[in-house]
C-alpha cells in the first residue's frame, strides 16, 4: 500500500511552519478553518488569523486590502465558495489589480463526496484559468503541496492552489522541485501521454500499469501548474508520443483539459482525449463510487488511450505521421 | 394538513419527536450529514409544514401551494424527514439519504426530491429566492405565502442583507423569514467568529417586522406565524433562539455536532432520549 497524506493537513502544516519566517503572512478563512486547516495556522498565530464568517466575497476584499498594505494573505474556503461566490472581487480587487493574494481552496472536485453537487467544485480551475494575471496550481500530493506553498509565498502576485478532501497517495519525495510553469514527467514512455493534475495524477500511474500489462508504456506527466502551461513539455510530448490524454477531476470544459487541447492545437495536432466530468454536475456518493460514476478510474485513463492510439493510427497513416 | 391550533399544540410535540427520530435514524445510516442545524430547527419546521403551509403532498405542483425555501440547505435531513412524514417521499427512501444515485441529495435538489422548491446548500441565497417568489406570486395574483428559514451564522453572507433591502423595498408581505438563532456556526459561536448583534435591530433598521420567539415552545411559533400574517406592507422575520442538538443531551449545543452524523453508541442514547424503542 503506498502512503496517503491529507494535502489539505499538509497546507496547514506548511502555513504554520511559514508563517514562523515570514511575518508577514495573514490567513483569512470563512467559517471552515477545521475544514482547510488553517485552524493549524490559527492556533499558533491567532494575531494574524482572520475569520471573516460566512461570507467569501468579504473575505477575498480584505485579503486584497491585506495585500495593499504589503502583507502575505492566503484566503482558503471550499473551492466552490472561494472561486464561485468570490469570483468577482477576485477577478476586480485581486487580479485585475495584480496584489499578492494567494488563494488556497479545499473540497475541489467531486471527491468531497456526500455533500453532493452543491458542494462539488468542477469548475474552479476554468474560473480561475479564465482570469489574466492568475496562477493556477494544482498540487498531486502533500509533498508538492508544501513545495508549491513554499515557492508561491516568494512569488508576487495572485495564486490559486486547489486542494481536496479526500487523502492522497504520496507521490514525490523531498528531493522534488516545483516551478510554476512547469511540469514534471513522472514517468517516461513514448506510447501516448497522460497529463494529470491532482489526485488525478495517481490515477494516471495505476492507468500506466495497467497499460504495462499490454506493453504500451505512456509518458505521463503530473501538470500542476495549469497556468503558466508548460508549453515545451507538451509540445514534446506530442511530437514524442503522438496522442494525449488529459485527466483531471474538474469540467472537461475550462480546466486541464482544454488548457493541453489548446496548446496542442495551435502548436502541434495529435489526438486529445479528456477524462473529467462530462459537462454535468456532481450527486451525493462516496468518493470512490463518484470516481467510478463519473469515469475517473484507472480503467477510464487506460481506455482513453487505447482511444488515441487507435486514431493515432489513423492519423499516422493520414499524414505520415511519425516517418522520419 | 393544517390542524386547528388545540389539535396542533396537542400533537405537534409528538410529529416533533418522530421527526427528530427519523432525522437521528437517517444521519446515522448516511454516516455523514448536519446533525446540530436539523434538530435546532426541528420545532420550526414542523410547526410551519403541519399548522402553517397551504400544500398538498400528493400534488407538489398545486399552483396555490405556499412556498418553502430551505436557505440553509444544510438542515436536509429536517427537511426530508418532514417531507417523507408528509407523504411527499416514500419513507423508505430515508435510509438512502446522501448514498449514490438517490433522491436524497446530500443538499436539497429540487431535481431529484419532490416537495423541493429550488436547490440550496450555498448558503446565503435563499431570501433572494424567496423574494422572487413573493414577488411573482403577488405579480399572479396569488394569495400564497413564502418563507424562508436561514440559519445564524448564514445571515453574515453580504447578499442576505441585498435580499433584505430588496423584501422591505418592494413591500413583499407575503414573506416570513424564520432565523434558526441557534448561536452556533462551523468554526465556534457565531459572536466570536463574526458578530451579528443587534440582531433584531439590523433587520428592523433595513425595514423589516421583527418578531422574536422561543423556537422551541409550539404557542410562540404559531402565535408568529399568524401575527406575521396580519403585517401589511412590510416583509416579517421571525427570530427564533433554538438550541442547536435540540432534543439530544449529547449534541445540545455542540459545536462538534454541526456537520457530524451520530456513530451507533449516540444514536443508541440518543434513541433513549428520545424514548425511541429500538431500531
Ligand atoms: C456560501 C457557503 N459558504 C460556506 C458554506 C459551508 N457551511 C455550511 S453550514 C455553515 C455554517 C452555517 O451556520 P448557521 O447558518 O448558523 O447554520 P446552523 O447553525 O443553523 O446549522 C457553513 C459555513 C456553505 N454551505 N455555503
Ligand atoms: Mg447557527
Amino acid at each position: 500500500m503506498t502512503e496517503k497524506k491529507s494535502i489539505r493537513g499538509q497546507y496547514g502544516e506548511t502555513l504554520a511552519l511559514l508563517g514562523e519566517k515570514y511575518k508577514d503572512i495573514v490567513v483569512l478563512d470563512a467559517d471552515l478553518s477545521g475544514s482547510t486547516k488553517t485552524k493549524v495556522f490559527a492556533k499558533k498565530f491567532p494575531d494574524r488569523f482572520f475569520n471573516i464568517g460566512v461570507s467569501e466575497q468579504d473575505m477575498i476584499g480584505t485579503a486584497a486590502g491585506f495585500a495593499v498594505a504589503g502583507k502575505i494573505p492566503f484566503a482558503s474556503t471550499f473551492a466552490i465558495f472561494a472561486t464561485g461566490r468570490a469570483w468577482e472581487p477576485i477577478r476586480q480587487s485581486v487580479a485585475y489589480s495584480k496584489v499578492n493574494v494567494k488563494i488556497v481552496a479545499s473540497h475541489g472536485g467531486i471527491t468531497v463526496g456526500e455533500d453532493g453537487g452543491s458542494h462539488q467544485s468542477i469548475e474552479d480551475i476554468a474560473l480561475m484559468r479564465v482570469l489574466p494575471n492568475m496562477t493556477v496550481i494544482v498540487p498531486a500530493d502533500a509533498t508538492e503541496m508544501r513545495k508549491v506553498l513554499e515557492t508561491v509565498v516568494d512569488y508576487n502576485g495572485p495564486v490559486y492552489v486547489r486542494s481536496s478532501r479526500i487523502d492522497f497517495p504520496v507521490l514525490y519525495d523531498n528531493t522534488y522541485t516545483f516551478t510554476i510553469g512547469k511540469g514534471d514527467v513522472i514517468r517516461e514512455g513514448t506510447d501516448a501521454t497522460i497529463v494529470a493534475c491532482g489526485f488525478m495524477v495517481s490515477q494516471a500511474l495505476a492507468a500506466g500499469d495497467l497499460l504495462g500489462k499490454r506493453g504500451i508504456r505512456p509518458r505521463i506527466i503530473n501538470m500542476s501548474s495549469i497556468k503558466p502551461i508548460d508549453t515545451a513539455i507538451l509540445v514534446k510530448a506530442a511530437q514524442e508520443t503522438g496522442g494525449i490524454v488529459t485527466a483531471e477531476e474538474h469540467s472537461i470544459i475550462g480546466g486541464l483539459g482544454s488548457a493541453v487541447a489548446e496548446v496542442v492545437s495551435e502548436e502541434c495536432h495529435v489526438p486529445v482525449k479528456r477524462i473529467g466530468v462530462q459537462d454535468c454536475f456532481g450527486i451525493s456518493g462516496k468518493p470512490n463510487e463518484l470516481l467510478e460514476y463519473f469515469g475517473l478510474t484507472p480503467e477510464d485513463i487506460e481506455r482513453a488511450v487505447l482511444e488515441v492510439l487507435e486514431k493515432r493510427k489513423y492519423s499516422i497513416q493520414e499524414k505520415d505521421f511519425g516517418r522520419r | 394538513m393544517q390542524w386547528s391550533r388545540e389539535e396542533a399544540l396537542k400533537r405537534l410535540p409528538e410529529e416533533a419527536r418522530q421527526i427528530r427520530i427519523e432525522i437521528l435514524k437517517m444521519l446515522h445510516q448516511s454516516g455523514s450529514g448536519h446533525t446540530g442545524g436539523s434538530l435546532s430547527a426541528t420545532d420550526l419546521v414542523t410547526a410551519l409544514f403541519f399548522t402553517e403551509l397551504r400544500h398538498k403532498p400528493e400534488d407538489s405542483n398545486w399552483e396555490g401551494r405556499d412556498r418553502f425555501v430551505l436557505s440553509k440547505g444544510h438542515a436536509a435531513p429536517l427537511y426530508y424527514a418532514v417531507l417523507s412524514r408528509l407523504g411527499y417521499i416514500k419513507a423508505e427512501e430515508l435510509c438512502r439519504l446522501r448514498k449514490m444515485c438517490c433522491m436524497l441529495q446530500g443538499h436539497p435538489d429540487s431535481k431529484s426530491t419532490p416537495g423541493v422548491e429550488i436547490s440550496t446548500g450555498s448558503l446565503g441565497q435563499g431570501l433572494s429566492i424567496a423574494n422572487g417568489i413573493a414577488l411573482g406570486l403577488r405579480l399572479n395574483k396569488s394569495d400564497a405565502r413564502t418563507y424562508v428559514l436561514l440559519g445564524d451564522g448564514e445571515v453574515q453572507e453580504g447578499m442576505v442583507w441585498e435580499a433584505a433591502m430588496t423584501s422591505a423595498h418592494y413591500k413583499i408581505d407575503n414573506l416570513c423569514a424564520i432565523l434558526d438563532r441557534n448561536g452556533l456556526q462551523i468554526d465556534g459561536a457565531v459572536e466570536e467568529i463574526m458578530s451579528i448583534e443587534p440582531l433584531a435591530d439590523k433587520w428592523k433598521a433595513f425595514g423589516w417586522h421583527v418578531i422574536n420567539i422561543d423556537g422551541h415552545r409550539f404557542e410562540e411559533i404559531l402565535d408568529a406565524f399568524e401575527a406575521a400574517k396580519e403585517v401589511n406592507g412590510k416583509p416579517t422575520i421571525i427570530i427564533a433562539k433554538t438550541v442547536k442538538g435540540k432534543g439530544v443531551s449529547i449534541f445540545e449545543n455542540k459545536v462538534k455536532y454541526h456537520g457530524a452524523a451520530p456513530n451507533d453508541e449516540e444514536l443508541e442514547q440518543a434513541l433513549k432520549e428520545l424514548g425511541h424503542k429500538k431500531l
